[in-house]
């Protein structure tokens, strides 16, 4: 089998959220990159967890970014996978990235697409699907877990109020989050191998952008929190139906 | 032209956040001088002419029961032949997992660009722009649209319905259903809860609740609230709660009316799920807590002794027993 993951670079969870330029573009000084948590956490060690009980599995990343996506690129190598492909290009339009790992999964001819399901920074859970329009292929977004079982893949997703097995067979693009795997951290060995693993660089297909960022805002501040006192917790009962109106 | 909104629906029922897609979908269509018609898909048992309350003009009808669970391809080839059949140049979807299937790949089909999680109303005033969510809640992003279809997926809980009058009109589609290539096995709801991405008030529950045993601190409120239950990541990973609960950056983001959290510090990726919120209420016994700072409304004090009375004093609110 043949599976390619798309990692996407994103701010640490804890970086401080500002704008520069007129809030046009993300104040990027200082900030830690990483592999966005869902694309590494749940998509990539599962994909891993597949090559590691079926050795044949050939195991590719995909990023569409510019050269200082190569850290996080290397960490992901780190963790597992044969090769990286990066497609050189800055244009963060959720299309246009779709049309170039689609243009990445036909050249390969992959059997499975695994995808976060979306990206802390733009969240807009549109990549996976868009990549499975693009190629005509089945799309399981939310898995929570997936298996191989006769030849076809099992997958139990999320769905609105529970979950749902669904079956079909390859090739598919499916979207991961919690429950697909547990977190690893690379080791040493893992390190060291990923210096010398291939990381080829594309340029990008052509391909439209059908959105564009016109500008960002920070949320207004809150005015300060009005405490109640533990002796008397029905005051905050009678604060939140009078002056509130919560319920 | 007109505005199509995709109501979804489970069990037969349209769901809570559809409605407000609606009643935001004929806003949209307001602002735009056209009509705001509206499609569900599978056997439905509600009353569809009410959507004319929301401003919904017709109700296209596919009563199909092999539609009842949602087919990602399948859908989005008869959203197509309706976009086509009303001449929508908007198409509004709640963004909840349904739509998260679906929008995309409707992009992709009809060159549409989409705003996934947007929070207000589109601003036509120098082109198409529509404010959504970004960095997992910390801020917000105004995406210009510059395709000639657009689709916008509006998060839960982001508009107040206009109340409008009037009665939809009901129209069966013809629709291509074609053959799904994903076969459901089988399909585990929880029932009797209140979905989270929906519910007005949310009670949640950390680490400071010490173990399992003691939720039934955090489900009484929730269930004298009529209110959805959530926790932390922490809560979470340690399985003293089912992972569907887990709010924050790499849970679910959610917006209700009040969030109460109840031993949970606020952590900067917590915060991120439940910012958008518009009451927040904590309840810590350490006045340190970095949520206080995000709060609205709090205590300093150990939850074991305030949350009875606080259950007391709501239900003598409620005038239960």
């Amino acid at each position: 089998m043949k599976i390619l993951v798309c990692i996407s670079k994103t701010p640490d969870t804890t970086a401080k959220i500002a704008f520069a330029d007129n809030n046009t573009k993300f104040a990027s000084d200082g900030v830690q990159w990483i592999i966005n948590p869902y694309d590494e956490w749940y998509a990539l060690v599962r994909a891993i967890e597949l090559k590691e009980a079926d050795p044949s599995t050939v195991l590719h990343l995909v990023n569409v970014g510019a050269a200082d996506s190569d850290p996080i690129i290397r960490k992901a190598l780190a963790l597992g996978g044969d090769e990286a492909i990066r497609v050189n290009t800055e244009n963060a339009d959720s299309f246009y990235i779709a049309s170039q790992i689609a243009a990445i999964a036909k050249e390969g001819s992959y059997d499975l697409v695994f995808t976060g399901k979306e990206t802390i920074d733009y969240n807009g859970s549109s990549i996976g699907g868009m990549v499975a329009e693009l190629l005509d292929l089945p799309y399981i977004s939310h898995a929570v877990k997936f298996t191989v079982e006769g030849g076809n893949a099992v997958v139990v997703r999320e769905i609105e109020g529970g979950e749902e097995t669904d079956k079909a067979a390859f090739p598919l693009v499916v979207s991961c989050q919690k429950g697909m795997a547990e977190q690893r951290i690379p080791n040493m060995k893992g390190i060291m191998g990923a210096r010398t693993k291939p990381l080829r660089v594309v340029e990008p297909a052509a391909a439209d952008s059908l959105t564009s960022i016109a500008s960002f805002e920070l949320p207004p501040a809150k005015a300060g929190v009005k405490l109640v006192s533990a002796e008397t917790p029905e005051e905050l009962v009678r604060l939140l139906h009078e002056e509130a109106k919560a319920f | 032209m007109s505005v199509l909104v995709f109501l979804d629906q489970a069990d037969g029922h349209i769901k809570k956040s559809s409605f407000e897609a609606a009643s935001y979908a004929a806003k949209v269509a307001e602002l735009t001088g056209t009509t705001a018609e509206a499609i569900v898909l599978g056997i439905v048992n509600d009353d569809l002419a009410t959507l004319g309350n929301y401003g919904i003009k017709t109700v296209h009808t596919v009563a199909e029961a092999a539609l009842n669970n949602m087919d990602a391809q399948v859908f989005t080839n008869i959203l197509s032949q309706a976009v086509e059949n009303t001449s929508a140049d908007v198409i509004v979807f709640s963004n909840n997992t349904t739509a998260k299937a679906i929008a995309p790949r409707l992009s992709v089909k009809l060159k549409a660009g989409l705003v996934s999680g947007a929070v207000a109303l589109p601003d036509t005033s120098n082109g198409f722009t529509v404010k959504k969510t970004v960095f997992s809640g910390k801020a917000f992003a105004h995406i210009a649209v510059s395709t000639a279809k657009k689709i916008i997926a509006l998060n839960p809980n982001s508009y107040t319905i206009v109340p409008a009058s009037g009665s939809a009109a009901i129209a069966p589609f013809a629709a291509t259903i074609g053959t799904a290539k994903v076969e459901v096995v089988s399909v585990n709801k929880v029932t009797g809860e209140v979905p989270l991405s929906e519910a007005d008030i949310v009670v949640s529950g950390g680490r400071g609740l010490k173990g399992p045993e003691n939720w039934g601190l955090v489900t009484e409120l929730a269930d004298l609230l009529g209110a959805a239950t959530a926790c932390s990541r922490p809560v979470a990973d340690i399985h003293w709660r089912p992972h569907h609960e887990h709010v924050g950056q790499t849970g679910l983001a959610i917006a209700p009316n009040l969030y109460i959290a109840i031993g949970i510090s606020g952590a900067i990726q917590h915060l991120a799920g439940v910012n958008r919120s518009k009451v927040i209420v904590v309840i810590n016994k350490d006045p340190e807590a970095p949520f206080f700072k995000a709060a609205d409304y709090g205590i300093v004090g150990d939850a074991f002794e305030v949350m009875p009375k606080i259950i007391d004093a709501v239900k003598k609110l409620k005038g239960v027993a």
